[in-house]
């Protein structure tokens, strides 16, 4: 066999055709470099080849193969139809779903190249990122979040015939209001067990009775509470308050809501819940397969799987995913998540690899390790976004996409101020600046429920931390609130409090008995 | 790994979700709808299209933060700029936010394409075409099969399988039939059995058995059931569509247009509304034709005017193809209003005492020039009709100037009425 032949023999494909044997054959390639070479740790696989409609049915659901019906689905559809149609904007070239077996969107119009491209990011890059992230392993569950959204869907659609569209579309759109505020941000504590309580209680009672001192007796105890102090501590607590997270709540205390009605609400919950972890890794989570690709489809190259002229169309495409515009350039709309997160991922690369001495003083844990694939996948199960970029953001990298940091006071009248840049003396504030953007307990606002007099007239009180004057949407707001109110059916006070507890703004709310009567006839 | 090919899906996933959203904006769609066709030609009508949509009533809000405050910043590409630099805002905005990543997309002025047929069902929702088979329904009638339960007998192709099968295996349980398996059972019993004379009571037992089953059949005759069905008189709406316009000289090309224009807002309505309507178009000068759709709105023609010959050709054709016993007459006149003084006599007389009593609705459109006054007329054509309205009410008139003024009057006109009431000027 001369050697031309034999090169030909190991391509993957040739051109831009593929039927599902070439698919195959790819996937089986890529996979043994992602689990042979890179290590990574992967669900089992399923790809499904769509059109262009079915990718525009993807987005309007959030992605998901199924999902309950609702109008705003529609909506989004028509939406991203009319712009798909003008031509003003491409589709994605691939959905991946968080799910047991990992299912990836390929679309039919893909060349070969690009479904290489699209199983090296999402079958192997996303998948890995899935299982492997703490807080996907913490929030989702990847095995039953399909059966649960076929239950969700078939839940919905009985209570639609029970009682009525409108009366389930109203509650759905209520809490699609407070879906924002419908998670779990942090792990719940578990209830405190009667027995292990008492235990200890003892422990605590032999270890006072064993450190017995009389002189702390003569110590002046502080001012006494008065009762209301103590009464509202204790009503406050029976309810789990303060509550940030709002459907929760409401699912679980609001008096009048029917059982169905809280069990739309809990389906709402749980999947803002499962998205949850995503929205707080976009640049992790593309990072991780934009690096992942790019290391496959370099190695399938190098192995001479892929041919020159289609390593190029991938560098092409490659290249334009990871574009990041500048700020005084007309396409600059933000950082583009594949650009910051691939960067990133190469930058720690570099450090574990070649580090400079400055890479050994900022990041003397991972410089030099030697193996960049053993740190990444570390780092990749370990953080998210606001910390993997507060711990491994650059100085190397903050000078070269030369970043800085504007700080913007509407009060000051002469302008905008600069107030770092990538300096010795920025690059700290500057990384902090930008951790803090991706930071979504930063960025969006924090409303917690804070009191709700049960005995009395059960209105419900709700506060906005808004320091640095950051006030709410006026009109947004009020209708956020008016259905907050219907689903509480009573009185709901919304206040907002800036950073010295002062309350700046407050917003009311009366219930609109819509939800209640279950109006089958309208 | 598994690769599906889910291309083959049915298509539509979505089609309830468009739905649910379409009818939660009816009122946003219709109206957009209404404005659309006055700004664009009405042959896109045809085609359904991008309807623009205002955002209100249909926005999901959320809690978020309103512009403004104190904000902290990192952008890339820093050229000039050293810390402590004082950047001037641009003029005329109050704090220089930066565009976000996703909000470009200007919801506000929320697009999207309506399909043809959502298109024309918003459009042409709550019209109707008057008195619809009123003639019809109270002469003669079409039978049609309706389901009417179950009956002993009928013919073999009604048998209902499912009914029958039913009835059998309930017979076959309250007569306590064997079922096979225990016959079975019991045989392999015979069969294993060592002592000779538990296998004789076995025999015996399955003999009680067999004969049994022998004596209850599987099926009875009794159990056979057919599925009935009665004939219910069905009423018949055909329905005949006479569109008349004036080609003359007379009218100018606007007022064609306006007549162009309010038949093919009654050929949308009607090709939507009824499937089975015949469209019968007759165009007339000083001689009336009858002429397909495509030279009746796209043709050219001049000359006199004679509006009896336009009437007179269709009491030729109502009388050669449509007769008044069987179909529900309705016409549609377009004209400037001019007519020859001669033809008064003919046209009236014909109109009064051979058109109006085999029509189920007679409208008659003016069309004037752009600047005309659409309240008052004084052509010699309405004022005859006019004459003849307050005999009959069957004649409805109008009169148009303007583009905008056509859809009002077409949905005047054809507009859902609750009581039997005659359309009025």
């Amino acid at each position: 066999m001369t050697q031309a032949a034999m090169q030909k023999d190991r391509l993957l494909f040739e051109g831009a055709d593929w039927d599902f044997s070439t698919l195959q054959r790819i996937h089986d390639a890529c996979e043994e470099i992602a689990i042979g070479e890179l290590g990574l740790d992967v669900y089992p696989n399923q790809i499904e080849v769509i059109t262009a409609e079915q990718m525009l049915d993807a987005y309007s659901s959030t992605g998901m193969p199924l999902f309950y019906r609702h109008w705003s689905f529609g909506k989004h559809f028509a939406h991203h139809e009319a712009f798909y149609r003008r031509g003003m904007r491409d589709l994605a070239y691939e959905i991946v779903i968080n799910s047991s077996p990992c299912i990836s969107y390929l679309m039919e119009e893909n060349t070969a190249t690009m479904q290489t491209l699209v199983i090296a990011h999402a079958a192997f890059g996303h998948n890995h990122f899935f299982k492997n992230n703490y807080l996907f392993k913490l929030w989702t569950d990847a095995e039953g979040i399909l059966d649960y959204l076929d239950f969700a869907k078939g839940y919905i659609a009985r209570c639609e015939e029970r009682y009525g569209e409108t009366a389930v579309e109203r509650t759905l759109d209520a809490a699609h209001a407070l879906m924002s505020h419908g998670v779990h941000r942090y792990a719940g504590k578990t209830r405190l067990d009667l027995r292990q309580e008492e235990k200890r209680l003892q422990e605590r009672r032999a270890h006072e009775e064993q450190m017995f001192n009389d002189l702390w007796r003569t110590v002046p105890a502080g001012r006494k509470r008065d009762a209301a102090d103590v009464d509202l501590e204790r009503r406050r607590a029976a309810l789990g308050l303060p509550q940030d997270n709002l459907l929760y709540f409401l699912e679980k205390s609001s008096p009048r809501l029917q059982p169905w009605q809280r069990e739309i609400l809990r389906i709402v919950r749980h999947v803002a819940q499962y998205f949850h972890p995503q929205r707080q890794t976009k640049v992790m989570n593309e990072g991780t397969a934009t690096y992942v690709h790019y290391q496959i489809m370099e190695r399938l190259h190098d192995r001479g799987q892929i041919s020159d002229g289609n390593y190029f169309e991938f560098l092409k495409s490659h290249t334009n995913v990871v574009f990041q515009p500048t700020f005084d350039d007309r396409r600059f709309s933000g950082f583009n998540p594949y650009a910051l997160g691939f960067a990133m991922m190469q930058d720690i690369e570099r450090i574990v690899t070649e580090p400079t001495d400055e890479d050994r003083e900022w990041f003397p844990d991972i410089a030099g390790r030697g193996d960049p694939m053993q740190v990444l996948r570390g780092i990749w199960a370990d953080y998210r976004d606001e910390s993997f970029i507060s711990q491994f953001l650059s100085p190397h990298l903050i000078r070269k996409w030369r970043l800085f940091q504007l700080y913007d006071d509407p009060q000051v009248s002469e302008g905008i101020l600069v107030s770092a840049i990538h300096d010795e003396r920025g690059y700290k504030r500057v990384r902090r600046q930008l951790a803090r953007e991706y930071d979504i307990g930063w960025t969006d606002p924090r409303i917690d429920i804070v009191d709700v007099d049960l005995a009395g007239d059960r209105r419900l009180l709700l506060q906005h931390r808004a320091p640095n004057d950051w006030v709410l949407e006026d009109s947004e707001t009020r209708q956020v609130l008016q259905h907050l109110a219907d689903l509480w059916g009573y009185d709901v006070m919304l206040q907002e409090i800036d950073g010295a507890e002062k309350v700046v703004k407050e917003h009311a709310a009366h219930p609109r008995e819509i939800l209640q009567k279950g109006d089958l006839f309208s | 790994m598994h690769i599906i090919d889910r291309r083959l899906n049915p298509r539509g996933k979505s089609l309830e979700n468009r739905q649910r959203f379409l009818r939660r904006a009816k009122d946003a769609v219709q109206q957009a709808v209404r404005r659309s066709l006055q700004s664009r030609s009405i042959r896109d009508v045809l085609d359904g299209g991008e309807v623009s949509l205002p955002i209100g009533g249909m926005g999901e809000p959320s809690f978020r933060r309103a512009e403004g405050g104190i904000t902290d910043h990192v952008l890339p590409g820093n050229r000039a700029f050293v810390e402590g630099d004082i950047i001037p805002r641009p003029p005329g905005q109050g704090a220089g936010r930066p565009k976000e990543a996703g909000q470009g997309d200007g919801e506000d002025g929320f697009r999207f394409v309506l399909t043809r047929e959502e298109f024309l069902s918003v459009f042409l929702d709550d019209l109707e075409l008057p008195e619809l088979a009123k003639r019809r329904l109270s002469e003669t009638e079409e039978m049609s099969p309706v389901r009417a339960g179950y009956s002993i007998s009928g013919s073999p192709s009604n048998l209902s399988i499912d009914r029958t099968t039913r009835l059998a295996m309930m017979r076959r349980i309250a007569l306590k039939r064997p079922k096979p398996e225990d016959i079975e059972a019991l045989q392999r019993q015979i069969d294993e059995s060592e002592n000779e004379e538990t296998r004789l009571l076995l025999q015996a037992e399955l003999k009680s058995l067999t004969d049994r089953i022998r004596r209850i059949p599987y099926v009875d005759p009794l159990d056979v059931r057919y599925r009935r069905f009665d004939n219910e008189p069905k009423p018949v709406a055909k329905a005949v569509m006479f569109c008349l316009m004036d080609v003359s000289g007379s009218m100018s090309e606007h007022m064609k247009d306006l007549a162009k224009r309010f038949y093919l807002l009654l050929y949308l309505f009607l090709s939507q509304r009824y499937e089975k309507v015949e469209l019968v178009f007759i165009r007339h000068t000083e001689k009336a034709e009858e002429v397909d759709e495509e030279t009746f709105f796209y043709g050219q023609a001049t000359g006199g005017t004679l509006v009896s010959s336009a009437l007179a050709a269709m009491r030729a054709i109502i009388a050669a193809r449509f007769d008044p016993t069987e179909w529900n007459i309705y016409a549609a006149q377009a004209s400037d209003g001019d007519n020859s003084y001669r033809d008064e006599g003919p046209a009236g007389h014909l109109l009064k005492h051979e058109i109006l009593p085999l029509c189920q609705y007679f409208a008659y459109i003016e069309v004037d020039e752009e600047g005309g006054d659409s309240s008052i007329s004084n052509s010699p054509l309405w004022r005859l009709y006019e004459g003849i309205r307050s005999g009959s009410a069957t004649l409805a008139m109008r009169k148009v100037c303007r583009k905008n003024e056509i859809f009002p009057v077409f949905h005047d006109l054809f507009q859902k009425r609750s009581t039997q009431t005659k359309a009025v000027p």
